[in-house]
């Protein structure tokens, strides 16, 4: 085993330990924040691991949109949304824990079994691409054509829908105008004001 | 590092936000949930392109792919807990009932 080889085995190991040990905070920690950091351990964890696996265009893809740009949109979720409330107590809750814990242990031996039992064939003959990046480039512009465009109309659609979504409620269709007054702009919604902070 | 042991991972990450997805109470942390399930997939697929098809990645793009899908779904569910939180002055799982018969 040569000096690399040693270096990619450990880091490999210890991302691999990051990002069990960061998920399980994500569940199990009572405090959001903690887990919204703890999501953002994992994110990067797993892009470490896409550069021990020679996909660095993804690896920078998932650093740019999953931490900068999903988990600053749950932290801001969290502080819009912030409000400790203490949840009322559900009757025979540990039996729903419980069964889930038993349901994803189940499912995690069922994979387990089944990847170690199947016969892969890696094909270590072939050598990795010099620039993962004009690959990638070619395959969007050819081959996946047409889903790489319906992902842009996919993502105006969000953008719009999560302005549409989150706004305060709008009063169309109230009859706002008071006569004499001057109507108000056609390429506008109106929106009721925010009600002052108790 | 053989290729099971990155499927080993990926699914032992599916798992836990299974767990997370079906046992948590707080809205914004099953939405963690899905990003972390997401992620597995994730993983799974760079694997694969990296140990089964490593001169023309299709898997890296699909994962491009599933991280656009991802976003996009970030927003959206992100906005859907605002409108509720907005509406019900709450982020407790249990007191979502509106669709519940």
């Amino acid at each position: 085993m040569t000096l690399a080889d040693g270096v990619q085995l450990v880091s490999t190991l210890i991302l691999a330990a990051m990002v069990i040990g960061a998920a399980l905070g994500v569940v199990l920690f009572d405090n959001i924040v903690y887990s919204a950091f703890t999501l953002g351990g994992v994110f990067i964890s797993i892009a470490g691991l896409y550069i021990l696996m020679n996909a660095d265009f993804v690896s920078a893809a998932q650093v740019l949109i999953y931490v900068g740009a999903v988990n600053v949109l749950i932290l801001f979720a969290i502080m819009l949304v912030n409000k400790q409330e203490v949840y009322s107590p559900v009757p025979r809750r540990w039996i729903r824990k419980l069964s889930a814990a038993l349901v994803s242990a189940g499912l995690f031996g069922l994979l387990t079994v089944m990847l170690l039992q199947t016969e892969w064939l890696p094909n270590a003959a072939q050598t990795a691409p010099d620039s993962t990046v004009i690959l990638i480039g070619e395959h969007f512009f050819s081959d996946y054509l047409l889903p790489f465009e319906l992902a842009s109309i996919l993502l105006l659609m969000a953008l719009v829908g999560a302005v549409v979504i989150a706004r305060r409620e709008s009063i169309v269709g109230e009859d706002t105008a008071i006569v004499g007054e001057q109507p108000a702009p056609v390429l506008e919604l109106p929106e009721r004001p925010r009600e002052p902070v108790a | 590092m053989p290729l099971e042991f990155f499927l080993l991972l990926a699914a032992a990450l599916f798992c836990i936000g299974i767990y997370g997805l079906i046992t948590s109470r707080n809205a914004v942390r099953v939405l963690m949930s899905v990003e972390l399930l997401l992620n597995s997939v994730n993983i799974n697929l760079v694997a694969f392109s990296n140990f089964l098809d490593r001169q023309n990645i299709n898997g890296q793009v699909f994962t491009v792919f599933v991280i656009t899908v991802a976003a996009a779904e970030a927003a959206v569910g992100l906005a859907i807990i605002l409108a509720i939180y907005r509406n019900r002055d709450t982020v407790d799982m249990e007191q979502f009932n509106l669709l519940k018969w």
